[in-house]
């Protein structure tokens, strides 16, 4: 397996004064199931439109399986897209669709009828070939985006935002289809979403990407165990952050007082300096638990529930804790949903699962 | 009274409709079916001399037409210059609509208000000023004759063929700019980009995509140039000379100085159809054509 496929090499795009995409430089492997993710206005989609062509660079070069195609017009590049809003052709049918494709790569009538045979089947569309766009469902269009670039067998295909017009529980079916269809052809997906849950679930890796740069680079777990920095923190699931500065440090730890907590030794993977107040940190909701009685957890501090709102899989505390106010978020299976006695609660953390972020 | 009105009002809704369309409805009976059902049927008298008119039914005025060479000659003549005029149009138009539509990402209403700014004057004066551009002592020639490139004025340029094809194509390309413009402007741009992503060149892409997908707009263009333009007498008559002649000319000399309105309305009717059935040939055999290039 190529490790550098694509290679993305200090790529910036500006468009007038906006910097879209803004030195970023990275590689992704053959094979691999990759997501660019972030906010909207991050440079996903414009990246994402740089290595199929539609925008050129203004520094940097692109690289796939060693060839330069920088500056390769979208037609001469081995990758295909399936756009966010499909673009299935109004005036064509499946079938016609599906074939657009195919006929400059100089293939023979019978070939060209296995393929698209082919590619129907495994996008299961059999039967549909003479639907035209306004006769198919989201989901069916989805497919036959796929199908049609899929028949090309390209290097690479390329995802914009596919799954964002379908509705919650079809979106979930593809995830997983895509997901599996990708296993099985083995051809690299870049895939484009906002959804980091989406992300999460069906790559080998994830850029989460804001202002133009790749704020994390890694796998799903990581980001979500060990994020970089505070955006990745805040974007990927929910957490809790905690006013913090740090004092001296000491091997791979440091000492860091915890607003009104009290100072505490953490695990420092970043390498934070000491002495700064420009840190934060960061515990997840699972990390975090409200009870009735103390705990023997590393932190375990009194607090009074001022309201509480239920959001499912998490429940949300807005509490008083040492005469501050705060915003806490919980597992739901960490606390008894009995009611509190006058309000008082206790919060308990355990040291370990809190990560230590700079502020920018 | 005025309940029992209202009460029928609002439980029937063709009632609904038709009161809505009333207004339209009385003015396209007066001022359309009944002059046509006139002319129809006055087609199909004689005229006995210049104040007598047989009413007795014939469909004589029409083997007339076809035996009379000048008729069948003008009315190929108008659908030629029609002709013409609607191809030029397009061609000029389309590239223009097209950029406008893709490439113009402000104010794209300024461009077309701008584009349309001459049809703000009068038909006539606009007619007019191409007279000032094309005649003897007009604009080209005389500045051609002064940069000593002709010793002579072009002639045909005025009181010709040319001269009313010219101004016709000006006059009208505001009406194909619009349809156009829309139909192009509903293109998702990323059709565009898909061709392109599937293998396609630039202009590859424009024929088997950009081009059907506007095809309503070009058609919509076709129709409403070609169908006034056959008919259009006030170009001819004052730009076209004896070469630049057309039908129209003719059936208003019928109805005019000749006195033989039968004969002019049997012309008049021949030609409606005729332009009815071009339409119908060219709105299919364009589809026809984009389907295949698909």
């Amino acid at each position: 397996m190529n490790n550098s496929f694509i290679q993305i090499n200090n790529i910036s795009k500006h468009f007038a004064d906006v910097k879209a995409v803004d030195d970023v430089s990275f590689e992704i492997k053959e094979g691999e199931f990759f997501s660019l993710l972030g906010p909207s206005g991050c440079g996903k989609t414009t990246l994402l439109r740089l290595l199929a062509g539609f925008e050129y660079p203004t520094s940097g070069n692109l690289l796939i399986d060693g060839i330069d195609i920088t500056a390769l017009p979208p037609d001469k590049r081995p990758t295909n897209m399936v756009f966010q809003n499909y673009a299935i052709f109004p005036h064509l049918n499946v079938e016609k669709n599906i074939k657009f494709g195919l006929r400059k790569l100089g293939l023979s009538h019978d070939e060209i009828g296995n393929r698209v045979k082919d590619v129907l089947k495994l996008v299961k569309l059999e039967g549909y070939e003479e639907r035209f766009s306004n006769q198919l469902s989201g989901g069916q269009r989805q497919r036959v985006a796929l199908a049609r670039a899929l028949v090309r067998q390209p290097k690479v295909l390329l995802l914009d935002e596919p799954l964002g017009a379908l509705d919650k529980k079809l979106r979930d079916e593809m995830q997983l289809e895509l997901r599996t269809l990708q296993k099985n052809i083995g051809i690299t997906f870049v895939f484009v979403t906002h959804d980091q849950q989406e992300a999460i679930s069906m790559s080998d890796r994830v850029a989460v990407m804001n202002d133009g740069k790749i704020q994390q680079l890694s796998a799903p777990n990581e980001l979500y165990k060990n994020p970089k920095n505070i955006f990745v923190s805040d974007f990927i699931g929910e957490t809790n952050f905690l006013k913090a500065e740090t004092k001296s440090s000491d091997g791979g730890f440091t000492n860091v007082s915890i607003e009104e907590l009290g100072e505490f030794k953490i695990k420092n993977n970043l390498n934070i300096a000491a002495n700064s107040s420009d840190v934060v940190c960061s515990v997840r909701p699972e990390s975090m638990m409200i009870s009735k009685v103390k705990s023997d957890w590393d932190i375990c501090l009194d607090a009074k529930i001022r309201q509480t709102s239920y959001l499912g899989e998490m429940t949300r505390f807005y509490v008083e804790v040492k005469g501050i106010d705060k915003t806490i978020t919980v597992s739901s299976q960490h606390f008894d949903n009995q009611s509190f006695e006058n309000n008082e609660c206790f919060i308990s953390i355990s040291l370990e699962d809190i990560s230590l972020l700079n502020k920018k | 009274m005025i309940g029992f009105w209202r009460k029928i009002y609002a439980k029937n809704d063709n009632v609904k409709a038709y009161t809505l369309l009333s207004p339209a409805l009385i003015l396209i009976i007066l001022a359309m079916v009944v002059p046509m059902a006139l002319m129809l049927s006055f087609s199909m008298f004689t005229q006995v001399n210049m104040m007598e008119i047989d009413y007795t039914f014939t469909f004589q005025r029409y083997i007339d037409f076809f035996q009379k060479n000048l008729l069948v000659t003008l009315l190929i003549k108008s659908i030629k210059i029609s002709f013409l005029v609607t191809l030029i149009t397009l061609i000029t138009a389309y590239p223009v609509c097209y950029y406008i539509a893709f490439y113009v990402k402000k104010n794209k209403m300024l461009w077309l208000v701008l584009l349309t700014l001459p049809f703000w004057t009068s038909y006539l004066l606009r007619v007019f000023s191409w007279k000032i551009i094309l005649g003897t002592k007009g604009v080209i020639n005389s500045s051609l004759i002064n940069a000593g490139i002709l010793s002579e004025p072009l002639t045909f340029l005025m009181y010709s063929e040319t001269a009313v094809v010219i101004t016709l194509t000006h006059a009208w390309a505001a009406f194909a700019l619009l349809p156009l413009y829309v139909s192009l402007e509903k293109i998702d741009f990323s059709f565009i980009e898909a061709g392109r992503d599937l293998g396609l060149s630039r202009f590859e892409v424009f024929w088997k995509i950009t081009f059907p997908l506007s095809l309503p707009g070009v058609i919509g263009a076709i129709l409403i140039i070609f169908i006034p333009t056959v008919g259009d007498y006030v170009t001819p008559a004052l730009l076209g000379g004896t070469d630049g002649r057309m039908l129209s000319n003719m059936i208003q000399a019928y109805f005019g100085k000749i006195n033989n309105i039968p004969l002019g309305a049997a012309s008049a009717t021949i030609m409606l159809t005729t332009v009815i059935l071009i339409t119908i040939i060219v709105s299919n055999v364009t589809k026809r054509l984009t389907q295949r290039l698909t």
